[in-house]
C-alpha cells in the first residue's frame, strides 16, 4: 500500500509539470500583453518608456525560458509570484477566497451526495415505478439545467416570492455559522443538483446490478431482514462505481463553481479566475489552472485509493 | 436514351434509399420513443435555426425604448428586454448561435479526436506512447478550465469560442477512437491493405476511420449537448459570444440578475431554451448509443 501510494504520487510530478508548461506556453505565445491592456484601460498615452519599464519590473522582458524557469522555481518553493494585476502576492490572493470555495465545493459534493445515494437506490428497489420514471428524469434534468440559471432561478423566487437577497459579502463559518450556511446553501444547491445527476444514475444502475447477485439470494435466503441485506450487502458493495463516477465528475463541479460563484456573487476562486482571464492576468491564470489542476488530479487519486481500500480484489499495481 | 437510363437509375436509387433511411428512422422511434422525442426538438430546433429571419416577430438587435421590459403580451409573446428588444426573437436568434457554435465545435473535435487516436493506434510503439502521454496531459485539466485558458490565449468571440470548447473535447474523442482502432489494427482486413502497399495515410483514412464510425457517431452527439452548455456558461461569464450576437447564455448575463424582480421572463426563457437543447440531444445521443452499440459508454 505504502509503495503504491508513493508510486502515485511521484507519477504526478511529471504531469503538473507538463500541465505548468503546457499552460505557460499557451499563454505566452500569442501578442497583447497586460501592460497594454493596462495603459489602454487608462486612456492616456503611454510613452514607450514607461512600457519598457513597467515590462521590466514585471519579467516580461526576459527571454522565454528564464520566465518559466523563475516561476517553476518559485512554485517549487511555494511561492507562486505576485499578480500582474493587482500587484499583490498571488498566494494571499488565493488564500483569502479558498476558504469560501472550499465550503461551497464541500456543501456541493454533500448535496450531490444526498441527492443521489438515496433517490437512486429507491429507483432500483422500485425499478420501472412512477417513482423510478421521475428519479430518471429529475437525473437526465440535472445534466441539461445549467447551474448558473438554476442559481438565477432560486434568486429569482426569492426576490419575488420572500422579497430576500442572498447577501453580498461573505461571513465565515466561524463568525456566524447560520449566516454561513443560509448564504452558500443555495449556490451550493445550485452546483449539487448537477453534480448529482450522472452520480444518480450510477447509483440505481449499480443497485439494480448488485441486486441480482447470489449473495444477495443467500442473505435473503437465510432470513436476513430486508433492511440488512439493503445497506450491509447491497449499498456497501454498489456504493464504488458512485464514488468513482463523483470523482470523475469533479471536472463539473469546478465548473459550476467557476459560474455559480458569479451568480451568486462569491468572491471565490471561480470568480478570482474569470477575472484573472478578463485582465490578461497570466501569472494568475497560469498559478489557478496549476491549482485547480492539481485538485483534480489529485481528487482523482484519492478516488483510486478510496476504491482500492473499499475493494480488496483491486489489487496496486 | 442511355442518359436518360442512367438517370433513372440514380433517382430510383436516391428514392430507394430516402425509403431505407425512413424506416431505419421509423424503427428507431418505435424502438426508442425518448430518443424520437429528442430527435423532434433539435428538428424544430434547426427549422427555428434556419427560419429564424422568417418566423421571428422581430429583429433581433432592433432597441426599442418604448417598450422596455414589458411583460409577455400579444404583441410580445415572451416580453421585451431592458432594452426593449423581443425576447422570443433573440431566443430564436439564440438558436443559431448555439448550433452553429455547437456543431463547429463537436464536430471539429470529435473529428480530430478521431483521427489523432486512429493515427496513434495505427503506428503504435513511440508515436502512440508520446500522444498518449499529450492526450493525457490535456486530460488532467477539468473540462470549463482548458476551455477557459484558451479563451485566455485566444479572447472572446464567436470562432474563438468554437475553438476553445473544441480543445477539450479532442482527448475525450481520441481515447475512445483509439481504443477501438487498437483491436482494428491487428484485423486482416488491415494486414491486407498493408500487404497491397497501400500508404499509411490511405489505410488510416480510407481503412480505419470508417470503421470506428460507430463510436465517432456516439461521441459526437454526446459532445453536442456539452458543448451548447458550454457555449452557454462562457457567454454568460462574458468569455464567449460578443454582444450584439444574440446568445442564450448572453442574455442571461447581466441585465436578466438585475431586473430579475421587475422582469423575470428575461431570465427564464433563454434558460429554458439552453436546457430543452441540451436536454434534446442529451436523449438523442443516449438513445444513439444504446442503439448503435450498447457496450459503449461515453461519459
Amino acid at each position: 500500500m505504502g509503495r503504491y501510494i508513493l508510486h502515485r504520487v511521484l507519477l504526478m510530478i511529471p504531469t503538473l509539470f507538463g500541465v505548468a508548461a503546457l499552460v505557460f506556453l499557451l499563454l505566452r505565445v500569442l501578442p497583447g500583453d497586460i501592460v497594454e491592456l493596462k495603459y489602454a484601460g487608462s486612456g492616456t498615452f503611454a510613452p514607450k518608456q514607461a512600457i519598457e519599464r513597467e515590462k521590466a519590473q514585471l519579467g516580461l522582458d526576459k527571454p522565454l525560458w528564464r520566465q518559466f524557469v523563475d516561476w517553476i522555481g518559485g512554485i517549487v518553493r511555494l511561492d507562486f509570484g505576485t499578480s500582474m494585476w493587482t500587484g499583490r502576492p498571488i498566494s494571499h490572493e488565493v488564500a483569502i477566497r479558498l476558504e469560501l470555495s472550499l465550503e461551497l465545493a464541500l456543501m456541493a459534493t454533500l448535496v450531490a451526495v444526498l441527492l443521489s445515494v438515496p433517490l437512486g437506490t429507491l429507483a432500483a428497489l422500485r425499478q420501472d415505478s412512477w417513482l423510478d420514471y421521475f428519479v430518471r428524469l429529475f437525473s437526465i434534468a440535472g445534466l441539461a439545467i445549467p447551474s448558473f440559471w438554476l442559481g438565477i432561478m432560486i434568486i429569482l423566487v426569492f426576490i419575488i416570492f420572500f422579497h430576500w437577497l442572498p447577501p453580498l459579502t461573505f461571513t465565515s463559518f466561524w463568525v456566524s455559522p447560520r449566516a454561513n450556511l443560509t448564504q452558500l446553501i443555495w449556490p451550493a444547491l445550485a452546483v449539487g443538483y448537477r453534480y448529482s445527476a450522472v452520480a444518480t444514475r450510477m447509483t440505481r444502475s449499480a443497485v439494480l446490478e448488485v441486486l441480482r447477485e447470489d449473495y444477495i439470494r443467500t442473505a435473503r435466503a437465510k432470513g436476513l431482514w430486508e433492511k440488512v441485506v439493503l445497506t450491509r450487502h447491497a449499498l456497501k458493495n454498489a456504493l464504488l462505481p458512485v464514488i468513482t463516477v463523483l470523482g470523475l465528475e469533479f471536472a463539473f463541479l469546478v465548473g459550476g463553481l467557476v459560474v455559480t460563484e458569479q451568480v451568486f456573487n462569491l468572491n471565490g476562486i471561480g470568480k478570482l479566475f474569470v477575472e484573472a482571464i478578463s485582465q490578461r492576468d497570466y501569472t494568475m491564470v497560469q498559478s489557478l489552472v496549476l491549482l485547480t489542476s492539481f485538485v483534480f488530479i489529485f481528487v482523482n487519486f484519492l478516488v483510486d485509493l478510496l476504491n482500492a481500500w473499499l475493494d480488496p480484489r483491486i489489487r496496486y499495481q | 436514351m442511355a442518359q436518360e437510363n442512367t438517370l433513372a437509375a440514380v433517382t430510383h436509387r436516391s428514392k430507394r434509399r430516402l425509403y431505407r433511411a425512413w424506416i431505419l428512422a421509423w424503427r428507431f422511434a418505435r424502438r426508442r420513443p425518448l430518443g424520437a422525442a429528442g430527435a423532434v426538438i433539435i428538428l424544430v430546433m434547426l427549422a427555428a435555426a434556419a427560419l429564424a429571419n422568417v418566423i421571428s416577430p422581430y429583429e433581433p438587435l432592433a432597441t426599442d425604448y418604448g417598450a422596455m421590459l414589458q411583460a409577455p403580451s400579444a404583441a410580445h409573446w415572451l416580453g421585451t428586454d431592458s432594452f426593449g428588444r423581443d425576447v422570443l426573437s433573440r431566443v430564436i436568434y439564440g438558436s443559431r448561435t448555439a448550433l452553429f457554435v455547437g456543431f463547429c465545435a463537436s464536430f471539429l473535435g470529435a473529428t480530430l479526436g478521431a483521427v489523432i487516436g486512429v493515427t496513434s493506434a495505427y503506428f503504435g510503439g513511440k508515436t502512440d506512447l508520446i500522444v498518449q502521454r499529450f492526450m493525457d496531459l490535456l486530460l488532467s485539466f477539468p473540462l470549463i478550465v482548458l476551455a477557459l485558458v484558451v479563451v485566455a490565449v485566444l479572447g472572446t468571440g464567436t470562432i474563438n469560442v468554437i475553438l476553445a470548447i473544441m480543445v477539450p473535447m479532442i482527448p475525450r474523442s481520441a481515447l475512445v477512437a483509439r481504443s477501438s482502432a487498437l483491436s482494428l489494427r491487428e484485423t486482416p482486413f488491415i494486414d491486407a491493405a498493408r500487404a497491397l502497399g497501400f500508404g499509411h495515410r490511405r489505410i488510416i483514412f480510407r481503412h480505419m476511420l470508417p470503421n470506428v464510425m460507430a463510436p465517432y457517431l456516439i461521441m459526437l452527439t454526446a459532445f453536442l449537448g456539452q458543448a451548447i452548455l458550454l457555449e452557454a456558461s462562457l457567454s454568460f461569464l462574458g468569455l464567449g459570444v460578443a454582444e450584439p450576437v444574440p446568445a442564450w447564455g448572453l442574455m442571461l448575463s447581466g441585465a436578466a440578475v438585475e431586473f430579475a424582480e421587475r422582469a423575470p421572463w428575461m431570465a427564464i426563457f433563454p434558460g429554458i431554451a439552453i436546457s430543452l437543447s441540451v436536454f434534446a440531444f442529451n436523449l438523442f445521443g443516449d438513445s444513439l448509443r444504446d442503439a448503435l452499440d450498447p457496450k459503449l459508454r461515453v461519459g
